[in-house]
């Protein structure tokens, strides 16, 4: 394919660029991504991102698991932000159910789903300030981080691939203390918030890096399928979360940061005031918790409680025809998009009406966002790749699926 | 005879000393940062992780020696070694006390002290670049040769503004010979009048030794290890000895020129040197902590643009003081 365009010779210079690999192993490619870099230089005079390392084939593998099993291999995709997967892929298959889970379960979804978004904020931010050569701000994000996946794992038993979110509810209900360490962190996170800003966005070096650096226009980033938090700098306000509304997203009151410079920068400032929405909407979420059932009374759907099991012959038979055949979801085909931390996470699911999904489709935003990069870096330096890169914000997982 | 057998012992006391300062110095960053990012840093091999150093020597000597296809094979060898023996032989030139009364015997605490010693200094660390570049370039790598190229620029944009920023210190103290600059600070130390050369001297220091914030050379993010990306074992080691000394001699250098030398008031002097040496260490890690890389032009512009400039105003406003207080 294009392969051989990238090393020809400039007619008008006569001269022939040099022909770099950025990656597959490389520290800042955020995973096994390979970039072919036609450098004069260090100027980029030609980009083309090479991706499929991490083919893991999540898509088709779906297909030979129970929808309740697939979740799983969800988890594995965005594997910063698993909860995300879990939750894109379960709204589609309760979308084909027809079924709604109740208020309890739709706000602890919220809560995890924003717990997640700012674990995963945290890596980027972290990552891609040691992209720049900052590396404390790293240890200071992963820090902060861990308290998180502390709190999923109190709830889930699973600290990087929870599967919390199940078909029509969720796995467990929330742990006894956890409202109590759920506070604890959100008292302390604010503070760093600030301390994050204070090393980075008040630093002279890290404002030249990244000010005017990989810049794309809102109609550029429109074309290329851009989503989230990355198309947001570009100066729209698309928000699945107050476009189309999911999981009763439209009770919490939070506001869409939008910038218009498209740049590096704009990028980093996006995700920074994300986490405060974030923080609100946990804050909203943890208050108003709604009491009562957290998953579906559907023996059909979500799995009768162990104690039932023992006592009651019909709770046996629906849990035994849960466990081998799966949840028989009607024939049909639906698409279900969440907000992800990286942009719309869409899950396109056809279903025959057995116990497993025919097919399953998956929007990685990342995969739409990473397409742009030539945009970003092209007749830039060598260094502002790396930049670029980072702003985008990319899981390789989530990329090849 | 006497001289020479005082120079070579000298000049080995000094080489193994600075040897041995590197390893801790390794070992000190490794703490001083891990402190700074919340973690313990080494803390396996020996009491505290005292003995990380050795052990890291150790592994490093036992690797397998490898040479890259399609490398230069001389220059590829040789790079290293220009590296790491011009860092050891500009530190001959610094005195790191007062004359010292032995055996009916003067002996100047350095081991050649010429009376342009701060030119040799210059003239030496200059040449430990050629150690970079032809690393960069012998290394088959294309990572490696843009790392070179990054540090041909940065050397070139950063020496002309640091040489300018020692000549008020020359100029105040009326001599090259840093024996002479060290006892002109008796009553005051240079960082005072000198303040604008100290801090543009104290920035092209970062840049010459290419530590944080100015490691583009070796920019892991972005050349995976820039010019010594395909250097294993001992090799690698030397650039990295190479690295650590030349930290340490820019920092006894801005000690003579700005911080008054050995001068101090109650510990013995070699201490009051060791004290300051170690406090521009502490710079240096702290630096490489908290602050992003730059990027390679805006590096050059600021070197240009800025250091050049101020460094040639600084001195040409010294020279008019002199004049006038003369």
């Amino acid at each position: 394919m294009a392969e051989t365009e990238l090393g020809k010779v400039d007619p008008e210079t006569g001269l022939k660029p040099m022909v770099i690999n950025l990656g597959p192993q490389h520290p800042s490619t955020h995973g096994v991504l390979r970039v072919r870099l036609a450098l004069d230089g260090e100027q980029i005079r030609g980009c083309e991102p090479v991706i499929g390392y991490l083919h893991t084939g999540i898509e088709k593998n779906c297909e030979d698991l129970t929808f309740n099993q697939a979740i799983t291999l969800t988890d594995r995709m965005d594997y910063l932000s698993p909860i995300t997967n879990n939750f894109g892929y379960v709204l589609a298959v309760e979308n084909l159910l027809g079924v709604e889970v109740p208020k309890r379960c739709q706000y602890i979804r919220v809560l995890f789903a924003e717990l997640s978004r700012i674990a995963s904020h945290l890596v980027w931010l972290g990552t891609s300030a040691m992209d720049m050569g900052a590396m404390s701000p790293f240890f200071y994000c992963l820090q902060q981080r861990e308290l998180i996946l502390d709190l999923i794992e109190s709830a889930a038993g699973t600290r990087m691939n929870p599967s919390y979110f199940r078909v029509g509810g969720l796995l467990n209900d929330l742990p006894p203390n956890f409202v109590e360490r759920l506070k604890k962190f959100l008292d302390g996170f604010p503070a760093w918030i600030k301390e994050y800003d204070r090393l980075l966005a008040q630093n002279p070096i890290w404002l030249e890096r990244l000010k005017g650096t990989g810049v794309i226009t809102l109609e550029q980033a429109l074309d290329y399928g851009w989503t989230g938090p990355a198309l947001r700098a570009s100066g729209i306000d698309r928000d699945l979360r107050k476009w189309n509304p999911y999981s009763s997203y439209e009770e919490f009151e939070f506001d869409v940061p939008t910038a218009k410079e498209g740049d590096v920068y704009a990028r980093y400032t996006m995700r920074m005031r994300e986490m405060e929405e974030s923080l609100k909407i946990i804050r909203q979420a943890m208050d108003n918790l709604p009491e009562g059932n957290w998953h579906v009374d559907n023996w059909k759907i979500y799995p009768p409680n162990k104690a039932d099991i023992g006592r009651n012959m019909e709770a046996l038979i629906y849990h035994f025809k849960l466990f081998t055949e799966g949840i028989r979801v009607p024939a049909g085909e639906t698409y279900a998009a969440v907000e992800g931390p990286k942009g719309e996470i869409g899950f396109y699911i056809v279903s025959d009406g057995s116990g497993k999904p025919y097919r399953v489709r998956v929007r990685g935003p990342s995969f739409y966002n990473l397409q742009a990069l030539p945009v970003l870096v092209q007749d830039r330096m060598l260094a502002d790749v790396v930049a670029a890169i980072g702003s985008i914000d990319i899981v390789l997982g989530e990329v090849d699926r | 005879m006497a001289t020479v057998i005082i120079i070579l012992v000298k000049g080995l006391v000094l080489a193994i000393l600075l040897l041995s300062v590197f390893g801790i110095m390794t070992l000190t960053e490794r703490k001083v940062l891990g402190r700074f990012q919340f973690r313990p840093g080494p803390n396996r091999v020996g009491p505290g992780g005292s003995l990380q150093f050795v052990a890291d020597g150790l592994k490093l000597l036992l690797k397998e020696e490898i040479i890259p296809t399609g490398a230069d094979r001389f220059v590829y060898l040789i790079a290293p070694l220009i590296s790491l023996v011009a860092a050891l032989f500009a530190f001959a030139v610094i005195p790191w006390g007062p004359p010292l009364h032995i055996f009916g015997q003067t002996v100047p605490m350095e081991i050649g002290g010429p009376n342009v010693g701060i030119l040799f200094l210059f003239a030496i660390t200059s040449l430990g670049v050629y150690g970079l570049i032809l690393a960069g370039w012998s290394s088959h790598n294309k990572y490696s040769l843009l790392g070179g190229l990054r540090s041909t620029a940065q050397i070139i944009s950063y020496e002309l503004a640091m040489g300018l920023s020692v000549t008020g210190v020359l100029i105040a103290a009326g001599s090259a010979d840093l024996n002479n600059i060290v006892s002109a600070q008796r009553n005051l130390w240079f960082v005072g009048p000198q303040i604008v050369g100290f801090v543009i001297y104290v920035i092209c220091m970062v840049a010459e030794t290419n530590r944080a914030p100015f490691d583009l050379p070796e920019a892991e993010n972005e050349l995976v290890a820039g010019y010594h990306t395909e250097y294993s074992g001992m090799k690698w080691a030397m650039f990295m000895m190479a690295e650590y000394i030349n930290m340490i001699t820019v920092s006894s250098l801005a000690t003579t020129l700005f911080l008054g030398g050995w001068h101090g008031p109650w510990l013995p002097p070699e201490i009051w040197f060791v004290i300051k040496i170690a406090l521009f260490m502490f710079f240096f890690i702290w630096l490489r902590a908290t602050l992003p890389r730059l990027r390679y032009d805006r590096l050059m512009a600021f070197g240009w643009k800025v250091l050049l400039p101020v460094a040639l105003l600084n001195t040409l406003a010294t020279a008019v003081w002199v004049a006038i207080a003369r």
